[in-house]
């Protein structure tokens, strides 16, 4: 870690941090909230020897993205929803073939064009695979640009190692809003892992080939078993997850993101208030933290709020975490509304008092 | 005693799964001749396509990379930039090119990438059983134009190599044909013109080939030999369109 702290925005932070973490190969396709995503690693990809791309559309970059990680390379893409969606036919074929790259994912309000403003409607996409076929892929939800810049750091190993997408999931806020960050030391690309799966050119080799398409059944049934027993290691291995101010919480708040944020101002606000309310924030959204989140039931907590920046949909695994036995309830916001912490803190107040009283 | 013919060592030991007088098999061989006669064996890296060829993967005996269905100049485009040194070829059919993947043709020509299409006009979407491609001609019987491709209705048969050969970045457009023994030979010719301009660094390459499918076009192997020569070559006129001048082009 650098010992200089620089004043950075979110999306020239991840940038920097992929190029540190090896990345070499950018393409994309603008999009707001994330376009100076692209325009710094346009700026700044050639100064290490890399390689910057503008695609045709977002289809066209998850598919150099293919191309580049069958070569080998370490390699990101980043858009906002409706680019993601057009993105789901080569994330699903990625996950196929077992392919490892980084993709950015900088949400906004939906469906459809919605709007630019800071929203998480795309967790369901994220989660359960936009796209066609069982898979999944590692999903890691940052809520600080220096948390943004550690993952995007951390993002490029996990994909790697586990020959898997890593798609890191923000929002506008996390994409605009200026940090102070200190970095990662830049990583020696004769270090990276070597890896023995790569199209290079059979060279005094046999040759390979990368594909998704397996027409035997058992066949197709023994690589789904395969792709499931990875995601399980994934899934015992990964999860990450912060807990704040649990220790004698009556409620506690599940949150991400830019929601966890948020909600963790309003628990330090409510807090002054006498009102017992901690933080749960899931950092991996898939794998979701089921475990950690089942021990605060299993503790004792028997109130849980799920605060997200959608109609709800993380809601959906707090559920699959603590089954029917907690009182469970959503604070939902849609539509890229942020409310600020004074307004989440009465909303807290005002549940644990409704919990007390009934 | 001399040996006058071997398998090229481009192409695995194993049989080809094509049906009788396809193209694709023809195709195969030549590709990899001139794969093995550029000594370029272990420094190729082919994409098949989604369709009857999406199988090459398992002939070619070099390194093989599936894309979804029309990305390959997107992935050809990702596997280059990775390895400027590398022959990167493509390997589509008429309905990955020039439908689902004209966009990112178009702009893989248009950056100039140091790649090389294969493109296999067959009139026809063969895998899926005989529906209309973008290159089927007018009044062709496909299951999906059982009244035969009517422009007012189905469009027109698209010249996809001309617009090729149009934009700035392409330094090979050709089209050649299958149809008899020297056009065939001529083909081989053409294919490493276009595999040279890619070593050459001088841009996107294509190489447009009118193959035969006696299955989908309901027609004996010799039938649709003649259906090529007869009727695609009136629509799909063979020849060169463009040839950039400069490195191992000159020859």
């Amino acid at each position: 870690m650098s010992e200089e702290l620089e004043l950075m925005r979110g999306t020239y932070a991840i940038g920097e941090a992929a190029i540190r973490a090896g990345c070499r190969y950018y393409f994309g396709y603008p999009i707001t909230p994330q376009n100076e995503l692209p325009e710094y690693m346009s700026r700044r990809l050639p100064e290490v020897g890399g390689t910057f791309l503008q695609s045709e559309s977002e289809l066209a970059a998850i598919n150099m993205v293919l191309g580049a990680s069958m070569a080998g390379a370490r390699v990101m893409t980043s858009s906002s929803s409706p680019g993601i969606s057009l993105m789901q036919e080569g994330l699903s074929f990625m996950a196929g073939q077992e392919l490892s790259a980084v993709v950015v994912n900088m949400m906004r309000g939906g469906p459809g064009l919605g709007n630019i403003a800071p929203s998480q409607s795309d967790y369901f996409q994220a989660t359960r695979g936009g796209g066609h076929g069982d898979y999944r892929q590692i999903v890691l939800a940052p809520s600080s640009v220096q948390e943004a810049v550690d993952l995007t750091y951390r993002a490029f190993d996990l994909a790697d190692k586990y020959r898997m997408v890593v798609l890191i999931l923000g929002d506008g806020m996390v994409a605009q809003m200026m940090e102070p960050v200190r970095f990662p030391p830049m990583r020696p690309l004769e270090d990276l892992p070597s890896k023995n799966w790569t199209l290079t050119g059979a060279k005094g080799r046999p040759s390979r080939i990368l594909r998704s398409l397996i027409l035997d059944v058992n066949d197709m049934e023994e690589h789904n078993w395969k792709l499931v027993r990875k995601y399980q290691q994934v899934e015992r291995e990964c999860p990450l997850w912060e807990e704040f101010m649990l220790e004698d919480a009556e409620m506690v708040v599940v949150a991400f993101g830019t929601a966890a944020r948020i909600a963790k101002g309003a628990v330090k606000r409510a807090r002054k208030e006498g009102v017992k309310v901690g933080l749960f924030r899931p950092i991996t959204l898939w794998p979701f933290p089921f475990q950690a989140l089942r021990g605060l039931y299993q503790r004792g907590v028997d109130t849980f709020v799920v605060f997200e920046l959608n109609a709800g949909q993380m809601i959906e695994d707090v559920k699959i975490a603590l089954g029917n036995g907690p009182q469970l309830l959503s604070y939902a916001r849609p539509g890229g509304v942020v409310p600020n912490p004074q307004e989440l803190a009465r909303v807290f107040s005002r549940l644990v008092l409704s919990r007390r009283t009934s | 005693m001399k040996k006058v013919f071997s398998r090229t060592k481009a192409l695995k030991p194993v049989p080809f799964h094509y049906c009788p007088g396809c193209g694709h098999s023809i195709l195969h061989r030549l590709v990899a001749e001139v794969i093995e006669e550029m000594d370029l064996i272990d420094r190729a890296i082919g994409v098949p396509p989604a369709g009857c060829a999406v199988l090459a993967y398992n002939y070619f005996d070099v390194d093989m990379g599936e894309a979804p269905h029309g990305r390959g100049a997107a992935v050809a485009t990702g596997i280059k930039r990775v390895l400027p040194d590398r022959l990167v070829f493509t390997y589509q059919g008429d309905g990955d090119i020039a439908a689902i993947g004209t966009a990112e043709t178009i702009h893989a020509a248009n950056r100039g990438e140091k790649i090389t299409a294969i493109f296999v006009n067959n009139a026809v979407y063969g895998m899926t059983g005989g529906q209309m491609a973008p290159t089927s001609i007018l009044g062709q019987v496909t299951t999906t134009t059982p009244r035969g491709r009517d422009s007012s209705r189905e469009g027109f048969p698209i010249n996809f190599t001309e617009v090729l050969a149009r934009i700035k970045g392409t330094a090979y457009a050709a089209r050649t044909s299958l149809h008899d023994p020297a056009h065939v030979l001529k083909t081989k010719r053409i294919l490493r013109k276009a595999f040279e301009a890619q070593m050459g660094g001088l841009g996107f390459s294509v190489v447009e080939v009118l193959s035969p499918c006696p299955t989908n076009w309901k027609m004996s192997p010799p039938r649709a030999f003649e259906w090529v020569k007869e009727e695609m070559v009136k629509h799909y006129p063979l020849g060169v369109f463009k040839e950039i001048e400069g490195g191992s082009l000159a020859d």
